[in-house]
């Protein structure tokens, strides 16, 4: 199964809405990079509100995602982390520091818009 | 419901997801509350991955265990794969062998109340515990 990205004016704005198996990691990776290639997006955002799950090598692809499209030259935020998933990821000793976050898809929005106008 | 739960053979990638479903549920059954279903279903992905990566077969099973007044639920994660040579080592944060976070193990020794590993050159068993209170 891939994962819809849609595109907003400039933004690419993503809703992760299934239980995030290996294989759709990858390929959302893959698929989001080449969305950003195509329409020259400067920013994403990858709400999280529907996953309630996010052990290492999730987490990984998910940091790693966020480092590759910034070498690209976009910007992510991520949003939406549940409660649940904050602790669990602070107990696997992962703080995501290189990682902007916001509470919700809004905010990610507002969030990105500072962050470019601050160019 | 006491004793032996479930058990569920970990083999192929999609066994992960597999795996974690059905801890999640018993720890639904058992009474634990959200955020330590999530801790429950971590732990399981974290084991069940390094069965997955790091050997070609092993198995996840789920106990109800009893102790005077507490109730909670032990996860098992066994392997026949070539075992950890320096535990101490694995339990060190960031370390990986297979470019990975190195955050499994001793993350899911902070998850859990309780953390045990054995291994040698047959293979590894893993036992954590969570109790319900
Ligand atoms: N079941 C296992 N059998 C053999 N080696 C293992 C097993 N589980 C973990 N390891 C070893 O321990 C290391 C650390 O594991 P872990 O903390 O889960 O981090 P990661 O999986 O990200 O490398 C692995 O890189 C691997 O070398
Ligand atoms: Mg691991």
């Amino acid at each position: 199964m891939r994962i819809p990205i849609l595109k907003l004016q400039n933004y690419l704005l993503v809703s992760i809405q299934v239980e995030l198996d290996d294989q759709t990691a990858i390929e959302f990776q893959e698929d989001l990079l080449n969305k950003i290639h195509e329409t020259g997006a400067t920013g994403v955002v990858v709400d999280l509100t529907s996953v309630e799950i996010i052990e290492s090598f999730i987490a990984k692809v998910l940091g790693d995602v966020v480092s590759m499209a910034e070498l690209m030259g976009a910007k992510v935020v991520l949003t939406g982390i549940q409660p649940a998933v904050s602790m669990t990821l602070i107990d696997l000793g992962i703080h995501l520091k290189n990682v902007k976050t916001a509470l919700d898809l809004e905010q990610g929005l507002i969030k990105l818009k500072q962050e470019l106008e601050e160019k | 419901m006491k004793g032996s739960l479930s058990k569920v053979p970990i083999s192929k990638e999609w066994d992960i997801v597999g795996a974690r479903q059905t801890g999640r549920n018993i720890a639904k059954e058992l009474g634990f509350g959200s955020v330590n279903q999530a801790r429950i279903a971590t732990t399981i992905s974290e084991l069940a991955r390094n069965i997955y990566l790091y050997t070609e077969y092993g198995e996840i099973s789920f106990e109800e265990v009893c102790e005077k007044t507490k109730v909670g639920l032990k996860i098992i994660a066994t392997d026949s794969g070539p075992g950890i040579k320096d535990i101490s080592r694995v339990m060190e944060d960031g370390y990986s062998t297979s470019g990975g976070l190195g955050a499994g193990l001793p993350g899911v020794k902070r998850l859990m109340d309780e953390f045990d590993v054995e291994s040698n050159g047959d293979g590894t068993k893993i036992t954590v515990i969570m109790w319900l209170r």
